[in-house]
């Protein structure tokens, strides 16, 4: 099993859950969250005042999938959520060492 | 009650004097019926719209602070007004200061006027020109916010009343010597704006600059409230110029006209500024040029023509962007809100120019069969006078606003503590946050 960790633009959230769907992801859990890389910030400007925004909002997507599904979806992600400007974000994969339905107690690729 | 007393009068009236209460009224009930409206409508200038306006404008910590000072303001100046401020502003005839003949509101009944209405009921001309005094001292908490103690702002503002906002009121709305020198201010570009303003920037210097200031992001928590607040402000602002008339006539609607014009050109002026030196039209550019056109209208709204309205929204708007980015720049002052760099450069500015556009014909009695006359009517001194009004009252608010300051810091402190200020004034002064 492996735990897809993406971080991805607010805006391309709902293309990236069409294409995961689109290859049998069966569910995502969602944070909004903030963050840098590359992008570094912007700047905003209040009346007279400049402040350079350090943190922008992303999505930051969690997918558990059994192992032969993982490139399919990473695959998924990274074509929906591709705009070609600085800023797209980034994938992470892991493993999982378990996994556990907790309404009927199924574990591990059965959980899933 | 009256008219039953009258008529009950009348049979008896060939027998004895007439008695005291069958007098003929002088009160309109045209008159009162709008002045009610707007003394409603000056009210929600202050609660809620300053209140949103200002809260919007600040960070999430200190949202709750903010808005607790323009209640402050509501409910302190109110009953303050009521026990003294009345009486010394607008009775007796005194060239600095009015008398104490109507403290608490004594004499104060169903009939009773005041010589500057007599076609209103008293207890009305009072409340409206309560509110105003409201909304004075309430504008300054745009200058202090995010750092002044709750209780020193609470002191503070009582010791102003009295000690600024009073006496200037008197001066030149209560028959003091400004109004006998001539000088104009049809709603308060002085009294008002020029005073908040002032003392805005006097209370920035002395508290000094928001810990974090320029190096921080201290960007507003919420703008919708604050485009909110504007505007109810705007409209409330027809109450605060049109009320000023004091009459239901064509004063007071040719002024809502002025009013609203200039507050739209204010509101381009800004916003083009904006556009060609930032390249983006922010929203809060939108609604600070609106509240400068307001702002410096106010002075000349019961003085002018529609499209003096329109210039004197456009100045402001260009003026009121360049003290608020150019001007606070070069002073390095730390004034939160702007409450100089709008109100009180916008008032000084539009008292000046009402001695520009004063049509005279607004103002002819029959001891001044001219009216008033401005620049533009060949009336050179009238410029003059304003620009003397201005320099009087700037001083004298800056000089009391410094001392007052000083004193209530002696006696609590005028700013909150560091850590305070970290952890922001909602929890700190009042215990309560936001969550959301």
């Amino acid at each position: 099993m492996k735990l897809i960790i993406a971080v991805i633009k607010p805006f391309k959230l709902e293309e990236v859950r069409d294409a995961l769907a689109a290859v049998g992801v069966q569910g995502i859990t969602v944070t909004e969250v903030k963050g840098y890389g590359r992008q570094k910030g912007h700047t905003e400007i209040y009346r007279g005042a400049e402040y350079a925004i350090h943190f922008l909002p992303k999505m930051r997507l969690e997918i558990a999938v059994a192992s032969a599904n993982a490139d399919r979806a990473v695959d998924a992600i990274v074509k929906a959520a591709k705009t070609g400007q600085i800023g797209d974000g980034k994938i992470f994969v892991t493993s999982i060492e378990r996994a556990i339905r907790i309404r009927t107690g199924e574990t591990d690729n059965n959980a899933l | 009650m009256k008219r039953f007393w009258t008529l009950l009068a009348l049979p008896c009236a060939g027998f004895a004097a007439t008695p005291a209460f069958a007098q003929a009224s002088t009160i309109n009930a045209a008159d009162t019926a709008w002045m009610i409206v707007a003394t409603a409508l000056v009210l929600l200038m202050t609660i809620p719209g300053l209140a949103l306006f200002y809260a919007g404008l600040v960070r999430k910590k200190n949202l709750l602070a903010t808005m607790a000072q323009s209640f402050a303001a509501v409910m302190f100046v109110s009953v303050l007004w009521f026990a003294a401020g009345y009486s010394l502003t607008f009775s007796g005839e005194g060239a600095y200061l009015g008398n104490l003949d109507k403290l608490f509101f004594a004499g104060m009944n169903l009939d009773s006027v005041n010589s500057l209405a007599s076609n209103l009921p008293e207890s009305l001309f009072a409340t409206y020109q309560m509110t105003f005094a409201v909304i004075t001292c309430a504008l300054i908490a745009g200058s202090v916010a995010d750092r002044m103690r709750f209780s020193a702002f609470v002191l503070f503002i009582i010791a102003w009343l009295f000690i600024v906002y009073v006496p200037s009121a008197h001066w030149i709305w209560g028959g003091g010597f400004l109004a006998g020198m001539g000088v104009m201010d049809f709603a308060g570009g002085i009294v008002v704006h020029l005073n908040a303003g002032v003392a805005g920037l006097v209370a920035a210097y002395v508290l000094g600059a928001r810990r974090g200031y320029g190096t921080e992001n201290l960007a507003p928590y919420d703008l919708t409230m604050a485009a909110v607040g504007t505007a109810l402000l705007w409209v409330g602002w027809f109450g605060f110029n049109g009320g000023s008339a004091l009459t239901a006539g064509s004063r007071a609607s040719m002024a809502i006209l002025a009013t609203h014009l200039a507050a739209c050109s204010g509101a381009i002026a800004w916003m083009v500024m904006e556009w060609l030196t930032r390249k983006k039209p922010s929203v809060l550019g939108i609604i600070s040029g609106a509240i400068a056109g307001l702002g410096t209208i106010t002075p000349a709204s019961g003085y002018i023509l529609p499209w003096h309205g329109v210039v004197i929204g456009l100045a402001a708007g260009i003026v009121c962007f360049w003290a608020c980015t150019w001007l606070k720049e070069r002073l390095r002052y730390d004034d939160s809100l702007d409450v100089f760099g709008i109100h009180g450069i916008g008032g000084i500015l539009g008292t000046v120019l009402t001695g520009v556009f004063a049509v005279g014909a607004f103002t002819v009695t029959k001891e001044l069969p001219q009216g008033q006359q401005g620049l533009l009517e060949g009336n050179v001194g009238q410029v003059v006078t304003q620009i003397i009004g201005v320099g009087i009252c700037f001083v004298w608010c800056a000089v009391a606003t410094f001392v007052i300051l000083k004193v209530v810091d002696l006696l609590v402190g005028l700013r909150v503590s560091l850590d305070h200020e970290r952890m922001g004034l909602d929890i700190t002064q009042h215990g309560e946050s936001v969550h959301t």
